[in-house]
């Protein structure tokens, strides 16, 4: 999948193909349907707010399943260790950070869906595999998920700054391998980027 | 069955006027226990809506359905579409226009016994100034006194230009709209010896 590790200590110091692959793809779906949920949910009521509604809900579903995807791969292969000389509080922000992204990136879709539900509006994932309503249609509700499912967005929002300002120190002031070993086009350890 | 309910009645009935032993009439229109609701497609999800407010003028003899009439008049403005944006939304002059056409009405023109208490209802729906030729099968169901007409139809909104200007692709909200009705009307305590 990646290109050829020049030495054997390259190779084991990097994520796999398939966890670099999973984390972009999902970290470019999240970002996009988080910045369509923030545009389409103060759009008047045209055919276009329906569209972006549809498609932001079959991108959550989406990603859910993919995050699924993810953590049994995570589970199943050890990610390369934290560089040596990481003080050992930032090892336990890392970790608390990863854990939350992930219990976020599971819990944001599933609060979406429960929304829909309550609101009356059943997902149908691309227009062909209806979920089940897990909650009758409940204004009160609705409106209270909404508030949970916008919460925890601006919760996960927060998270993926401190994971990027985290990922982009260790690389430009650090200086180590942390950010070039879940990236598809860095075979190197090294910090320094042409 | 109806012999066991209706026995002492029916008896009694046959001594006074015998030929119009059967004519109970159901006309008089329950609005309580009546209700007409509809299933519409946005983005192939179907979303349930009703009317809370309508009125019908149902004249029905089990015995002489050819002979029925039936009127329904519904306040468009009632409408529960789903949510507060699409009950504000339909209002507009895009779908019901409700300033201009606050109602819908249909006339039923004919009934036709298919039979097991099945029946086959046409009429002439207005809504939004259109009108177009509607049938929708009926089925009766008669309690006693009480007689409920239950029937779903699939109602084509851009035969009613309902959705105009940009509503008007079928991609986002499909131009069939699932149609359920109930409408309940009991026999008048005088109905056995009526006119006719």
């Amino acid at each position: 999948m990646s290109s050829l590790p020049t030495t054997t200590q390259a190779f084991s110091a990097r994520f796999t193909g398939v966890a670099i692959g999973l984390h972009w793809l999902i970290a470019v779906a999240i970002v996009g349907s988080f910045s369509v949920g923030l545009y389409m949910v103060d759009l008047p009521l045209s055919p276009q707010k329906l569209k972006l509604y549809s498609w932001h809900k079959w991108a959550g579903v989406t990603i859910f399943l993919f995050v699924m995807l993810r953590l049994v791969w995570r589970l199943s292969h050890r990610p390369p260790e934290m560089p040596a000389g990481m003080p050992a509080w930032q090892r336990k922000a890392a970790e608390a950070t990863h854990v939350m992204l992930y219990l976020l990136m599971l819990a944001v879709p599933l609060s979406g869906w429960l929304m829909s539900s309550a609101k009356g509006f059943q997902t149908v994932w691309f227009g062909v595999l209806p979920l089940p309503d897990l909650l009758d249609k409940n204004k009160e509700l609705g409106d209270l998920l909404q508030e949970v499912h916008e919460l925890l967005n601006f919760g996960m929002a927060a998270l993926v700054i401190a994971h990027l300002g985290a990922a982009l120190k260790h690389h430009f002031i650090d200086r180590d391998d942390v950010l070039a070993r879940m990236l598809p086009f860095l075979a190197r350890t090294t910090g320094d980027i042409k | 069955m109806k012999y066991r309910l209706f026995g002492p009645a029916f008896a009694g009935a046959l001594l006074s006027v015998a030929p119009a032993a059967h004519a109970i009439e159901f006309n008089q229109f329950q609005a309580g226990k009546s209700a007409l609701s509809f299933v519409s497609k946005q983005m192939n999800v179907p979303v349930e809506g009703q009317f809370k407010s309508f009125r019908s003028k149902i004249a029905f003899d089990p015995a002489k359905p050819a002979a029925a009439r039936a009127e329904l008049e519904i306040d468009l403005a009632s409408i529960d579409a789903g949510s507060k944006d699409a009950n504000d939304e339909v209002a507009g002059k895009a779908w019901f226009n409700t300033k201009e056409f606050p109602v819908a009405k249909f006339i039923a023109t004919s009934v036709k016994p298919l039979g097991s208490n099945r029946f086959e209802l046409a009429g002439k729906m207005t809504i939004k100034g259109r009108t177009q030729d509607l049938t929708t099968p009926v089925t009766l169901r008669q309690e006693g006194n009480s007689a409920s007409f239950e029937g779903s139809l699939v109602l084509k909104r851009a035969d009613y230009a309902l959705g105009e200007g940009m509503w008007a692709d079928f991609g986002t909200v499909a131009n069939e709209v699932q149609v359920k009705f109930r409408l309940v009307a009991t026999a008048a305590a005088a109905a056995t010896p009526t006119k006719k």
